[in-house]
Order: structure tokens, then C-alpha cells, then sequence
């Protein structure tokens, strides 16, 4: 039987509508095609003059970050504007809010603002999870990163990357390179790649950086880049972070880039018409060449520009679906 | 001051006694077992209840050392059955001074409702680089000594605590832990914590530092016991060790019995606990470990919190379980299982922890203390803010039911539970 970690119902409406955007784990097919098909349709409205559509008019959209970003937050807000809600940034340091009681004081008074979705981003693993079970289930929250756990809209549009490149996902070999332990991006990518039918999701990356189990996931797993990388469609490599020397679990970004790095001389093990692919942002020479990065593999730029589409999709969906339901749940405590 | 209790079951593993009887107290003691001959003397009615030796519980919480705080727990504490409760080191204040322990027994002794057993710190402050004055805190009624899961400087200070324990005959309550193995983890590493993104503590943090322990055990002779094994390699090893005729014991709490890491999963926060839910394998080789006596004790490691430490994204959440008012019904689950007869089990609630931490208590003998539990055990009842005594309404078990209640403590002959009034 799948191990199921986390049960779909809390962020779906009672007609399986999105009505917050937790994690991929749980949601169906057909939901995350719907995504990308929204997406896709926000894209083709980018080529116009006019790039704003009335969704969210009159909503209130709030970023909170309490993780540093700047990528992450600015596409969100620049998806928010474009669906023409109201934006408030709130830049929360992590130390200043390490206590639970000042997470919920903070929570509550924007709630007592009247605000309709709050964009999160947070150091804890289930920090959304926690804040649309116990806090705020009428405020649509959209997670934009929790921990290790999860950043379902970084998979959402590396998903829409691969499909606007390669067509389907029934045939593909995605490899997926580097620190995966303490990457959300990459447990994010795996649930999805899965849901979607990718037969070879493969894993390349040290035993030290590679979390407990992670085969029962539904992945290979490989130490080694010629063999992981042979015969893949997509190689997506992920950001290593500087703190991974200290803590013992590599011995350097030199000997990274030797065994892990993608370059050349690596990806020629890949198809030929493979594309590369990259959260952002990137640490040239260490987890990635430049020459790859900026070469014609490179999906990199596209990826940026589709997340404002992927974030429209989402919030615009989970805005009507947490909609519906809070007008359901008036409805039936009026009727009571 | 006499009471009989009659028609009861009694159920003594201590003196090997499972009948059906009436049990005479005189001035807070046994004064005789067998047939009540004077129908006007005052009397309990336990026709169709188990009759036991109060619970002893090797591991629980007051957090606070005030005197409400301690007050309403061992309040709990009766209502759960239980007669003898020790206290964690790690209170506020530590207990590592004879004035802590000793303040810490009048304040339960004026609550009045359960013996609190302290349990000393083994290193000054728990902080695990200098000997705490365990000679005083043995004098001042402290049972053990442990650092319960705080690191030691290094090896050699564990070394020199447990030579200095053997020296005074002081029994050192250990929780095994590697700490840099642990590192900052809240939950099994296992497939659950890979998918939830929370950080994993690996069973060799608990196994290595079992190994280590067992060798310094042996090399100091100190006597020892292990609190609140959760993985089945480490019943192997205690196994091993009582093989060999090292004197260790071990307990268990009760959640470890019962519970594995699935049971993180949605991130629920009333399932974090120190050490971490394991896997079906390990529980049920802790089960078998019970059955087989390897673990002579079950504990309700109880750690009241406010529902505000419950309240926050998994990690940044206290953990523990409340496990006083619950610990008796999930145990007779044990016996509905049939994974035991209830004679064994109670000696496992009762004795067994008794002789752990070489209490006098859990025995029912003609002289011993009447420390009393008497319990129905087919009474169904469902935990609710309602239904629980203790502080802490922090327990997965809310709104479920469970069979098994607690209808009488008596402590040293006075009835505890129910209050009366």
C-alpha cells in the first residue's frame, strides 16, 4: 500500500476543489493537469498588452515571509497584481517569530485585517500545514516553502517547463542531482513527477545527501552521474548550499563540482535533446557549469517567467475553491 | 482507622496471589487477606473489581515545582490509579540539591494525594560536566539519579558519575541517547519524516549510546536502569545484558507500545515526543519485550503542557505526551490482546518499576502500605477536557475510548480517589 504522510482533505473544498495549496503529495491527475492548464492559459495572456485579468479583484493577498526571498516573493506578488488583488509584503524575520505564540498573534491580527490568502514561507517543516489546519482555515494559504518539506509551486511550474518542452510526461526519464536532503524543491518535484506518469525518476546525489527511504517514494537512486544521467530527457539540479561543508557532509564544493557538478563532459550521457533545469539561484561552477547553464539545454529563464503563470493558476483556484466553501459552511450554519 | 475492601479480585504479582477476596486495612497498612467476617465494619464494595497494588510510574513530569501545579497532577495521578510517581530531574527548579528534593516532597505530601519519589540530577544542572552532591540527594529522598536525556561533556564524566554512584550504592536511571547522532531530529528517521521534511533521529542514536552505557555499567558496576526504550534493538541489547547477568532494568512508555512514526503523519504535534515514535517492527518487539519481562516496567512518561506548546509548526512544539489519567486503559489493551494475562501486567505497572527503583511499594503483602488501586475493568469511558485530571490536555487519545477506570486509590489506607467532599 502507498505510505500516505499527509491526507488531500485539508487542502481541498468538499468537491475536490483547491482551497489551499499545502503540498503536491495526495492531489489527483487531473488537479495538477488543471494547474498547469490554467498556467498555460495565463501564459498566452502574458503575450498580450494588457496583463491583468480581474480574479482576485478586491482580495487581499498577503506574503509573508519569514524566510528570507526575493525570487519567490517577487513572482508571487507579481502573480497577485496580475490577477489584480490588493498585496501586502511582510518580511518576518525567523528569529523574531521562533515562538509559536508570536506565529499565532501575527496570524491572527492579519486574519482580523480581513485578509483572503496568505502567502507563506517558513524555516519549519508543516508550518502551513499548521497554519491552514489550526490557525486560519478560512484564509486560503498558498505555501511558498516550508522547511524541507515542501514548495509545491516550484514543482508545479518545473512541471509546466517539462511539459512545454517535451509534451507529455508518460515517457520521460527526469533525473533529479545534488543536495536532496534538505531540498522541499525536490520532494515537491518527485510527488508531482509521480502523479503525472513519469515511468524513471532518478535521484543522483552521495549517500549524505540523500534522505532515509527515499526509493520508497517511488525513485532510483544513484551515487554515481554517468550512470544516472544516461538515456534522461530532464536534469534538474538543485542549489547547494554552503553550510553543507561545515556540518560534515561533503567534503568540498571543488570535489562537489568534480563528482556532481553538471557539465559537459556529464550531460553528453544524457539525451540529446535533454533540457537542464534549475530552482534557482544558481551557484555557477559548483552545483552547475556556466557553459551549461546559459547553453541550449538550459530551461533556466523559461522556468522564472513560468512561475508568475504556475502562481496565477494557483492562487486564482485556491481563491474560488476557499470561496465555495466558506459560502457552504455560512450557508450551513444559517440553515442549523 | 479500618476499612475492609471486599469481593474483589486481588491481584498481587508481588506475592503471587489472582483470587477473589476481601482485604482488610488497619492504619494504613495490610492488616489481613481473607474473609470479612464483620458485616457492620466500614467497608468498600468491589464485587466485580480488580483489586491491585497502587501503580508505581518511573517517569513523569511536574514541570513546575508550585504547589497548585503539583497538586493537580498527583491528583491525576490517583485518579489514574497510580500510588507512587518519580519525578524527572529536569523540574523548575532542577533537582540537584537536597533543599529541591526535599521541597518537592512536602508540597506533594501537602497535596496528599500521591508519594512523589524524586529522581536527582546526576550532573550539577543537567549540564553534564559536574558531579551533582548525590550523596545529599539520596539522604533527601531521591530514589536515582539520571541526566534523562542531556548530554554529558564528555565519555569520562559519565564514567566518573557512575563510579561515584556505585560508591554510595546510588542506582542511575539512564535514557540512552547519543546526542550527536540525535543532533536537533523530533521525529523517526523514517519514511514519514522523509516525506514531511522533518529532521529524523536515527535508532543508533539511541542503540550506540545503549552500547557505550552497557560497557561503563559493566566496567563501574554501578546498579542501572533504562527509561523509555523505542526500538527493538535496544530490547536486544538490555536482553543480552541480563543474560550476561549485569543488574539493568529497563521500562518503557506507554506510548511506544502503541504508537509508530505513522502516526506523525498530517504533522500531528500530540505525537512528538522524545524519544520518537518508531516503526511497527520496533513496537512490537517492545510489546514482546513486556511480555518476555526484558522490560519489567511500563511507564506513563507524562508531560503535561499547555495546548500553546502543542500550538506552533511540528519542530518548534514541545514534546511529550499527558499519560497519567490514561496510562491503565491503554495498558489493559495489552491484556485484551491477549498478549498477556492480567496478572502479568499488573505486575508490570506495580512491582516490576518498584523493584526498578527500589521502591517499598507494589506489594500487597499482610504489613506492607495499603497503597490501593481498585479498577473496573470492563468500564468504558471516553477522554475528553472532561474526563482528565491532569493539567495537560495534551494526548492523541482525545475523544477516543477506552476501557478500564480507575474506582478507588486508597494511599496508605485513605481513600485519594475519589476525592471526598
Amino acid at each position: 500500500m502507498e505510505l500516505v504522510a499527509e491526507s488531500p482533505q485539508l487542502q481541498l473544498t468538499e468537491q475536490g476543489q483547491l482551497r489551499h495549496f499545502l503540498t503536491v503529495e495526495g492531489l489527483s491527475k487531473e488537479l495538477l493537469t488543471e494547474i498547469l492548464d490554467t498556467a498555460d492559459s495565463f501564459i498566452s495572456m502574458e503575450q498580450q498588452s494588457i496583463k491583468k485579468v480581474p480574479l482576485l479583484r478586491g482580495k487581499t493577498v498577503v506574503n509573508l515571509f519569514f524566510e528570507a526571498s526575493t525570487r519567490t516573493r517577487t513572482t508571487f506578488e507579481l502573480a497577485a497584481k496580475r490577477l489584480s488583488a490588493d498585496v501586502i509584503n511582510l518580511d518576518i524575520s525567523t528569529s523574531a517569530t521562533s515562538k509559536g505564540e508570536t506565529l499565532l498573534d501575527t496570524l491572527k491580527n492579519l486574519e482580523a485585517m480581513a485578509s483572503d490568502m496568505f502567502v507563506v514561507r517558513h524555516a519549519n517543516s508543516g508550518a502551513a500545514h499548521f497554519i491552514a489546519e489550526q490557525v486560519t482555515p478560512n484564509i486560503a494559504i498558498i505555501n511558498a516553502g516550508d522547511g524541507r518539506h515542501a514548495h509545491p509551486t516550484q514543482a508545479m511550474l518545473d512541471m509546466l517547463t517539462i511539459r512545454r518542452h517535451k509534451g507529455d510526461f508518460e515517457n520521460l526519464s527526469v533525473a533529479i542531482v545534488g543536495d536532496i536532503l534538505h531540498s522541499r524543491v525536490a520532494r515537491s518535484q518527485i510527488h508531482a513527477l509521480k502523479i503525472l506518469g513519469v515511468p524513471d525518476i532518478r535521484i543522483i546525489t552521495p549517500n549524505t545527501l540523500r534522505p532515509y527511504d527515499i526509493e520508497s517514494m517511488g525513485v532510483t537512486v544513484y551515487n554515481r552521474m554517468i550512470e544516472g544521467l544516461a538515456g534522461v530527457d530532464v536534469v534538474i539540479t538543485l542549489r547547494l548550499q554552503n553550510e553543507r561543508m561545515q556540518s560534515a557532509l561533503l567534503p568540498s564544493q571543488h570535489e562537489f563540482y568534480r563528482l556532481y557538478g553538471l557539465s559537459a563532459d556529464k550531460l553528453k550521457y544524457a539525451k540529446a535533446d535533454a533540457i537542464v533545469m534549475h530552482p534557482g539561484p544558481i551557484n555557477r561552477g559548483v552545483e552547475i557549469d556556466s557553459d551549461i547553464a546559459d547553453g541550449p539545454h538550459s530551461v533556466i529563464l523559461n522556468q522564472v517567467s513560468y512561475g508568475i503563470a504556475v502562481r496565477m493558476a494557483v492562487m486564482s483556484m485556491a481563491m474560488s475553491g476557499q470561496t465555495t466553501q466558506t459560502q457552504s459552511n455560512g450557508d450551513r450554519e444559517a440553515n442549523s | 482507622m479500618s476499612l475492609w475492601i471486599r469481593g474483589g479480585r486481588l491481584i498481587d504479582p508481588a506475592n503471587n496471589i489472582d483470587t477473589v477476596t476481601d482485604l482488610h486495612v488497619r492504619d494504613g497498612k495490610v492488616a489481613a487477606i481473607g474473609s470479612c467476617t464483620d458485616n457492620d465494619a466500614p467497608a468498600i464494595d468491589a464485587t466485580g473489581l480488580i483489586v491491585c497494588p497502587g501503580l508505581v510510574d518511573l517517569s513523569v513530569s511536574l514541570r513546575k515545582q508550585q504547589k497548585n501545579s503539583i497538586s493537580r497532577e498527583t491528583r491525576a495521578a490517583a485518579a489514574g490509579g497510580i500510588t507512587s510517581v518519580c519525578c524527572q530531574p529536569n523540574s523548575s527548579p532542577v533537582i540537584d540539591s537536597a533543599s529541591v528534593a526535599t521541597l518537592l516532597q512536602d508540597l506533594a505530601r501537602q497535596g496528599g494525594f500521591c508519594n512523589v519519589w524524586p529522581i536527582g540530577a546526576l550532573t550539577q544542572g543537567l549540564a553534564g560536566s559536574q558531579l551533582s552532591e548525590m550523596g545529599a540527594l539520596k539522604d533527601a529522598g531521591c530514589i536515582s539519579m539520571s541526566n534523562l536525556r542531556a548530554p554529558f561533556e564528555n565519555t569520562r564524566v559519565l564514567l566518573r558519575c557512575l563510579e561515584y554512584a556505585a560508591s554510595y550504592d546510588v542506582t542511575v536511571f539512564f535514557n540512552a541517547v547519543e546526542h550527536a547522532l540525535a543532533d536537533d531530529g523530533c521525529v523517526h528517521e523514517g519514511p514519514y519524516a522523509t516525506r514531511l521534511g522533518l529532521k529524523g533521529i536515527p535508532e543508533t542514536a539511541e542503540t550506540v549510546a545503549l552500547t557505550r552505557d552497557l560497557l561503563l555499567i559493566e566496567q563501574t558496576g554501578v546498579r542501572a536502569h533504562f527509561g523509555q526504550l523505542s526500538c527493538a534493538r535496544s530490547v536486544e541489547l538490555i536482553a543480552n545484558a541480563q543474560a550476561k547477568g549485569l543488574a539493568v532494568t529497563a521500562d518503557v512508555a506507554i506510548h511506544h507500545l502503541f504508537g509508530t512514526d505513522a502516526d506523525i503523519q498530517n504533522f500531528n504535534s500530540l505525537n512528538h515526543i522524545q524519544p520518537p515514535l518508531r516503526t511497527e517492527t520496533d513496537r512490537l518487539a517492545l510489546q514482546q519485550g513486556v511480555q518476555e519481562g526484558i522490560i519489567s516496567a511500563i511507564c506513563s512518561h507524562h508531560q503535561p503542557h499547555e495546548m500553546a506548546d502543542k500550538m506552533a509548526p511540528f519542530a518548534a512544539t514541545e514534546p511529550g505526551i499527558s499519560g497519567l489519567d490514561t496510562l491503565l486503559p491503554q495498558a489493559l489493551k495489552l491484556v485484551a490482546s491477549q498478549l498477556m494475562s492480567l496478572e502479568e501486567l499488573i505486575a508490570r505497572l506495580t512491582i516490576g518499576p518498584a523493584r526498578a527503583a527500589n521502591l517499598k511499594a507494589g506489594s500487597l503483602g499482610v504489613g506492607d502500605i495499603a497503597d490501593i488501586c481498585i479498577f473496573d475493568s470492563n468500564k468504558n469511558w471516553q477522554v475528553s477536557p472532561s474526563t482528565l485530571h491532569s493539567s495537560g490536555h495534551n494526548t492523541p487519545l482525545m475523544g477516543s475510548n477506552l476501557t478500564g477506570r480507575v474506582q478507588h486509590t486508597l494511599l496508605a489506607g485513605r481513600r485519594v480517589h475519589p476525592p471526598r467532599g
